[in-house]
């Protein structure tokens, strides 16, 4: 898949297909759901046929309506070139996309046992069980009912580094086209062939499933508006102009209506849309509509997860404790042995602050003839083993099992409770209050034993993400109010809050809690971001304006949200909301600019028009036009390339910066309404020039 | 243009504007029920007229329902004052033995009073007996104001209300329009216009001998009451033919500075009124200024136009101001004020005779009016008028700040936009489609004075008139015709309706919304950026539409005039 890189705007590949693109789209039926394009679409036909008929009979000035209507036409295509080019880069990805959903070949298990028949990969239906082992392609989406793997995902998510996709909770969505590494997975089946997750992302990015947004159909509406009032102050000309004694051509009333309806925005509306959809997929994030990436731009409220998002995952040694009888020093001593070779941030943290706090410099560990002991799934521990003594650290239930001699018979959280009370005593006792100490203020305790005796526990405490305290406060500006959502205690998320700058937080956040704070949000007409990944988050996934689904969760979680971030990364919420915000700007400058070019259109055509009339209105043509066809001629070349002109803005989207809505707006206004006014009486003035030198009329 | 002239421009601004908050702060009170210190003296009549007609005053009505109410109403009473004006001569309070009224200027009439216009197309005193002009327009004036009221405080009910079915009832926004603002004002304001001379009375015309024995024949009657409504309500129906540049009705200057103040007042003070019901002063304010930009953009280019003459007299070496069809009594500036005031607000009266303001002084009205009333505007009409507009700007410039557009917390979404389109377009199919209509047919041809540009003019002005709900004639056009009676009471019939229907459906549409709490992200709506963007399309969407016909008309004019050119007739 395409990574998020700088393909140019108009490079062949794209531009080839997009112009053939633009003349298959001049199809009525598709032009119809662009009203502003489809009415000059009509005009341009029918001036054709009376064109046509003019040269037939032999009409006068045929060169100048000609040109006119050559215009016309070109506006079209160039409104369909803008579409083509949009839908051309979603193209690419798609095709990229479309690569990985080969054939595939399934093995569908016939019972509970092993046997299992060959079958192709879209004969599969939603329910069957497949088994998948090593180096097989993942054949549909599905639910992994058994086994553990590890599955390269690289084809949907660029990332080349395995991920874990396992039985049983948050890691069991597996999708179809990935390829299993290692071991082997029973996979039950959740979509049929031709709506999986690559299915849906191929039709998204290629725009074919793309309805209008709720924003897009009010603005349609507002420019079909305009385009009526246009059509009145046009159609009441021609029985003024014979009130005064005359009459205008049809081809420059024509003219007059083309240049005075919003076909700039008209014609850029659609390829504004696509792009914005494109913009998110090459940050790798899919939306499952285009609802939801306006919604992305309206958002008031953002949850985080504490963990990921506003915390490293990785904690740091903030303090030593030992039980009574040992000394801090002693603790830390033993402790920065256990992590000298240990090269996790947790573990050099603990070298770092023995060193800061009590002085103890890190000590070679060749130099010391030390063995490292690694960590390992099974100990669940690490340390050193020098000169006859051994020093571990590790999860304190790990740690006393170990002192207690017991057999690791069971592993996870649960071993604690499971702990034997045949090495019941007094530092056991008073390691695990340490610990439960350590816990409840938000920390992770680390116990430390040297030989056989419990020593203490090391207090490892979250540590806010560089450089989120400014992310926050420019959230803020752009007022947006962060929630830190964290399954700690009250007082340690009072802290994190604090110090992470977010200006809510919810403590002890049980799924129902995240469900009920969204609603109540949505109560007061706030729109709520959240993201999530477990199977519990898929009602608040589902309940949120906008809920980003991380790739690596559950097949539930994935479909309650709207949005799905291929690359899991949960802080990339507020880059979403950023991309919300710079497609609906980017329809709003673009339709400031458009109706701001009236002005200038008006003053082009209006002397030219009524010159024949009233021969004093020569004075309203400010802009000194050499005459009036080559000024109606040049308002309407003006109103046709500002499109072309336009296109690269209209796909990359006006830039965003997270100020104030007043500073952004007075930036806008100044760029886009200001400028609407002004450009066009410059380019008008131009192209007027350029058609005088070559004595196009 | 001298400074004494602009200290008068000035005055009358500081006083509109320190009006403006105390009269807001009364009709908000008003509106939102609660008590006043009029109360001891009305509760008991208002609770009395809800008993009569059978209303609950706490019956709150849908937007659906409240339309209906209101069209209810309108077609009844264009119904009763149509048949009063057919049999005026039957009925009593008729000392000068007027005539039946024909249909189609009864029509025209009835359309004009019932829409809050007063275009009229007879000669007061001349055609209606003092019943119908007490009971039938003087009554109307009443209540084609209050309806303009109650539609604005209803839409204003849409912007402040959360969740909300109902935006208001409109039987107790009339009957509490009426009786607390309307009436008390125009009693204490009836008797200042007697003061100043204006006659109030049952008795016919007076007939007098002039110093040369010739028979004059001196109308009078009910007056002073039916001028103060005429000027409070923006309806803009005079008693007499000309108007307010009758000595009868505007026989001072004092007099006439409180009869401008009068026009703006109720309009200024709604601004107010928006702004305490949605909870922010600064809304209102903003919206005030907004119009207040326009309105002096508006008075200086006429002041300017009319100080600077006719250019072709000034080509002739005739310099000085125009004071052609100026009372000598206001002169430039205040009749300079009063067309700007009259024609900003959809009232109508006129002290001078507009038709013989140069190109340009003339062209201002227009705009005026083109613009749909919005310039402080009608009572209620040009609030609702101007929120219609910022319902349009707030959708354009608002996606750029990045967020679906809001206004006072209230996303504004396809329906708004599509109501909000359909105001708008009423006013330019009915005021270019009937002008289109004028210039081609031979009963259109027929109506106007002049030749050439002028005529145009007179025509459009017309038109533009009637669908604003203005109701000031240009003059020089003969309106009294079948087809102009016709079009132009459709004119403005449309001009009405078809602008306070779509109000009406935003108002529900709002109401039912939730609020959004305004954050940083939310785009200002108090600031002098909103007020400048505001501006700007009210001028570009609403105000280009007819730059073709302008340029037609009096820009052309102007422009000829300079180079010494006229159009005579024929050609």
């Amino acid at each position: 898949m395409a990574r998020p890189n700088s393909t140019s705007l108009f490079s062949a590949a794209l531009v080839g297909p997009a112009l053939v693109g633009a003349l298959t789209k001049l199809d009525p039926r598709k032009m119809i759901k662009n009203p502003v394009m489809f009415v000059v679409e009509v005009v341009a036909a029918l001036t054709t046929v009376l064109f046509v008929r003019d040269v037939l009979t032999g009409g006068a000035n045929l060169a100048f309506s000609g040109q006119i209507i050559l215009w016309l036409w070109f506006t079209v295509l160039f409104a369909n070139f803008a579409e083509a080019i949009a839908e051309g880069r979603g193209k690419a990805q798609a095709d990229s996309l479309r690569r990985t959903r080969t054939e595939t070949m399934a093995k569908r298990l016939k019972g509970t046992g092993r046997d299992f028949e060959t079958i192709p990969g879209n004969d599969l239906k939603v329910g069957d069980v497949v088994l998948v082992e090593a180096g097989d392609i993942i054949p549909s989406d599905g639910e992994v009912i058994l086994g553990v793997a590890s599955v390269n995902e690289a084809a949907i998510t660029g990332e080349s580094a395995p991920v874990i996709r396992e039985s049983g909770g948050d890691r069991s969505a597996v999708t179809g086209g990935t390829q299993v590494l290692s071991d082997e997975i029973r996979v039950r089946i959740t979509a049929a062939a031709g709506s999986t997750f690559v299915d849906r992302m191929i039709a998204l990015v290629e725009g074919a499933s793309r309805q209008k947004t709720p924003n897009e159909i009010a603005l349609n509406i507002l420019l079909a508006g305009l385009t009526l009032i246009f059509v009145f102050a046009v159609a009441s000309i021609p029985s003024f102009a014979s009130y005064a004694g005359g009459s205008i051509p049809l081809i420059v009333l024509v003219a007059l209506f083309v240049t005075l309806i919003p076909t700039t925005i008209g014609a850029l509306l659609s390829a504004i849309g696509i792009a914005g959809m494109d913009r998110l997929v090459r940050f790798n994030v899919l939306a499952m509509s285009g609802r939801a990436v306006e919604a992305a731009g309206d958002v008031d409220t953002l949850l985080l997860d504490k963990t990921g998002t506003i915390t490293l995952g990785n904690r740091q040694a903030t303090e030593f404790r030992p039980v009574r009888g040992v000394t801090e020093q002693d603790l830390a001593d033993a402790a920065q042995l256990a992590s000298l070779a240990d090269e996790t941030p947790e573990g050099r943290s603990i070298v770092v602050l023995a060193k800061e706090k009590y002085g103890i410099r890190a000590r070679d560990m060749a130099s010391l003839n030390a063995t490292f002991v690694p960590f390992t799934a099974q100990t669940r521990m690490s340390g050193v083993d020098l000169d006859g003594s051994s020093i571990r650290k590790g999860a304190v239930d790990s740690i006393i099992a170990s002192v207690s001699s017991q057999p690791m018979a069971t592993r996870g959280s649960g071993a604690a409770l499971a702990y034997s009370p045949g090495v019941a005593d007094e530092t056991v006792r008073e390691i695990q209050a340490i610990a439960e100490d350590v816990a409840k203020a938000g920390g992770t305790p680390l116990a430390v034993t040297r030989d056989g005796r419990l020593l203490g526990v090391v207090y490892l405490k979250d540590i806010v993400k560089g450089g989120i305290r400014e992310r926050f406060a420019e959230l803020r500006q752009m007022g947006i109010r962060t929630v830190m959502i964290t399954g700690d205690n009250p007082m340690t998320a009072a802290a994190i809050a604090a110090e992470a700058g977010v200006d809510d937080f919810l403590a002890q956040a049980t799924p129902e809690d995240k469900l009920a704070l969204i609603r109540k949000e949505q109560s007061q007409g706030k729109l709520v971001a959240m993201c999530g990944d477990g199977t519990n988050d898929a009602p608040a996934l589902a309940q949120a304006d906008v809920g980003v689904a991380m790739n690596t969760g559950t097949v539930a979680a994935r479909e309650a949200g709207n949005m799905v971030d291929l690359d899991s990364d949960p802080t990339k919420l507020i880059e979403i909301v950023g991309i919300g915000k710079q497609l609906l700007m980017t329809r709003g400058a673009l339709t400031t600019f458009s109706i701001a070019n009236d002005v200038a259109k008006y003053f082009a055509i209006i002397p030219a028009m009524f010159l024949v009339l009233y021969p004093q209105l020569q004075a309203l043509n400010v802009m000194g036009l050499a005459s009036p066809e080559s000024a109606i001629l040049s308002a309407i070349i003006f109103n046709a390339l500002i499109i072309v002109v336009l296109i690269p803005l209209a796909l990359k989207g006006v830039s965003y910066r997270a100020v104030g809505a007043g500073a952004l707006l007075r930036r806008n206004l100044l760029i886009y309404g200001l400028g609407g006014i002004l450009v066009p009486f410059v380019g008008i003035k131009a192209i007027d020039l350029a058609i005088t030198a070559l004595h196009l009329v | 243009m001298t400074i004494n002239g602009w200290i008068q421009i000035a005055l009358f601004c500081a006083v509109v504007l320190t009006l403006a908050r105390p009269l807001g702060g009364y009709m908000t009170r008003v509106f939102t029920g609660e008590r006043t210190f009029l109360s001891p003296v009305l509760a008991p009549v208002e609770r009395g007229l809800y008993r009569v007609a059978g209303i609950d005053a706490r019956q709150e009505q849908h937007w659906l329902s409240y339309a209906l109410a209101m069209l209810a109403f309108h077609v009844l009473g264009f119904l009763a004052l149509y048949a009063l004006l057919r049999f005026q001569a039957v009925l009593p309070f008729n000392p000068d033995g007027q005539s039946a009224v024909a249909p189609d200027l009864a029509f025209n009439t009835a359309a004009s009073f019932v829409t809050n216009t007063n275009w009229q197309n007879y000669g007061g005193e001349t055609t209606m007996s003092y019943l119908t002009q007490m009971l039938g327009l003087t009554h109307q004036n009443f209540l084609s104001a209050a309806t303009g009221i109650a539609l604005a405080v209803a839409l204003v009910r849409g912007f402040s209300r959360a969740s909300a079915a109902t935006v208001g009832s409109f039987w107790v926004d009339l009957t509490r329009t009426t009786l607390y603002v309307l009436l008390p004002i125009c009693v204490v304001y009836t008797l200042f216009l007697v003061s100043q001379g204006i006659p109030q009375t049952f008795g016919g015309a007076i007939e007098a001998t002039t110093l040369e024995g010739a028979k004059q024949t001196i109308a009078v009657g009910p007056v002073a009451s039916q001028v103060a409504i005429k000027m409070l309500g923006t309806n803009g129906g005079g008693f007499f033919n000309v108007n307010a540049a009758h000595p009868f009705e505007n026989p001072t200057a004092l007099a006439n500075f409180v009869q401008i103040v009068s026009i703006f007042a109720i309009g200024a003070a709604m601004t107010n009124v928006f702004g305490r019901m949605v909870g922010d002063e600064r809304q209102g304010w903003a919206i005030l200024a907004a119009m207040g930009v326009l309105f002096l953009a508006g008075v200086t280019v006429v002041y300017w136009a009319e100080s600077a003459g006719s250019p072709v007299l000034n080509g002739l070496g005739l310099t000085g101001g125009n004071m052609e069809g100026k009372e000598v009594r206001f002169g430039i500036v205040a009749s300079a004020l009063f067309a700007a005031v009259t024609t900003a607000a959809s009232c109508g009266a006129v002290n001078a005779m507009h038709d013989s303001f140069t190109a340009l002084g003339g062209m201002i009205p227009l705009i005026n009016m083109e613009l749909g009333e919005i310039i402080v505007g009608g009572v209620g009409a040009g609030l609702y008028g101007i929120l219609v507009f910022v319902i349009v700007t707030i959708f354009v410039a608002g996606l750029m700040v990045g967020r679906t557009p809001e206004y006072l917390g209230k996303k504004i979404e396809a329906k708004e936009v599509k109501m909000a389109m359909l105001a708008i377009l009423c006013l330019p199919l009915m005021m270019l489609g009937f002008t289109a209509l004028a210039t081609v047919v031979a009963a259109g041809l027929a109506g106007p004075a002049n030749a050439g540009p002028h005529g145009f003019s007179e025509i459009l002005y017309a038109f533009t008139s009637a669908a604003a709900n203005n109701g000031s004639a240009f003059g020089g056009l003969t309106g009294n015709t079948l087809f102009y009676n016709t079009t132009l009471g459709l004119g403005m019939l449309f001009g009405r309706f078809f602008v306070i229907v779509p109000a009406l459906a935003i108002a529900g549409s709002l109401a039912a919304k939730k609020t959004v709490p305004a954050s940083a992200g939310t785009f200002p709506t108090h600031g002098g950026l909103f007020v400048g963007l505001l501006v700007g399309v009210i001028l570009i969407v609403g105000g280009l539409t007819f730059f073709p016909a302008l340029a037609l008309g009096p820009i052309v004019e102007h422009l000829a005039g300079g180079l010494g050119q006229t159009f005579a007739a024929g050609g």
